[in-house]
């Protein structure tokens, strides 16, 4: 029977996010448009291997998510487990981000340098925020899978918190080559 | 043993190998800039289907949204790959 995995709720955030990145994602390529050179001086100052790591340490968050949706649906034991190891991807993220800023700040790279880096500061830090707000409700996740006396309880709010985290990575892979690999 | 590894791990694969062809596609420099990232973005919008179809199984959805999901990944591709070859060079 076709169905929306979760809450119906999550999925009007989901959408709704989805949407409003997808105009953040064009008015980038329009502003790149009208200054082109300033972007393309931008994307050189990158680090494309910092920021391709980010993607693997999503993309493997993400998986480790699918597996702690597919144990407690099976009521199998691991998959606290699963969620802790997709909260330690995340937390990772953050640390590699982190890096970055901080290394491009003491650079003295900010804000307000140039467009393209006004972009990359809010585009990145929005999804930042997005990543935190994630791995707060990961550990609510954790908590409840960890702690549910029946293994079934906690479904719908696995496949809830789920598929908000799925969202983050979707968010990033588009991110990635925006800033990162596109010349 | 490999094919009784779970779906999702195969996916996970997928996207993994998808990631480090559009990384290498980046440093390429035989087949043209232009070229390449016209396939880094078609490679993006790829495991974006890939994430919402198989992660948050959207493959399951009502057909409303799946269909939803594939225009909206058409246009958003077609719109961003225009403007990127709009950008002077």
């Amino acid at each position: 029977m076709p169905r929306l995995p979760g809450d119906e709720g999550i999925w009007v955030l989901i959408f709704g996010d989805m949407l409003v990145f997808s105009i953040f994602f064009i008015t980038f390529f329009v502003y790149r448009m009208q200054e082109h050179d300033v972007f393309v001086a931008g994307h050189a100052l990158l680090d494309v291997r910092l920021g391709a790591l980010n993607t693997l340490l999503l993309l493997t968050s993400s998986l480790f998510i699918a597996l702690a949706t597919r144990a407690v649906r099976h009521a199998h034991p691991f998959a606290a487990r699963w969620i802790a190891a997709a909260i330690g991807c995340g937390i990772c993220f953050c640390a590699v981000k982190a890096f970055e800023y901080g290394h491009k700040i003491a650079a003295g790279i900010t804000l307000n340098t140039t467009d393209f880096f006004t972009f990359y500061y809010m585009y990145t830090g929005i999804h930042l925020v997005h990543v935190l707000v994630g791995l707060g409700v990961l550990t609510l996740l954790y908590r409840r899978v960890h702690d549910a006396v029946e293994p079934g309880a906690t479904i719908k709010l696995v496949e809830s918190g789920g598929s908000f985290w799925h969202l983050v990575d979707l968010l990033w892979i588009v991110m990635f080559p925006l800033f990162y690999l596109v010349r | 043993m490999l094919a009784r590894l779970p779906r999702p791990a195969w996916i996970w694969l997928v996207l993994v190998l998808a990631t480090i062809l559009s990384f290498e596609s980046s440093l390429s420099s035989w087949i043209g800039e232009r070229v390449a990232t016209t396939i880094i973005l078609l490679v993006a919008v790829a495991k974006v289907r890939l994430v919402a179809m198989e992660f948050m199984e959207l493959r399951h959805a009502p057909i409303l949204f799946r269909l939803g999901l594939e225009i909206w990944l058409v246009a958003l591709f077609l719109t961003m790959v225009s403007l990127y070859l709009a950008a002077g060079n």
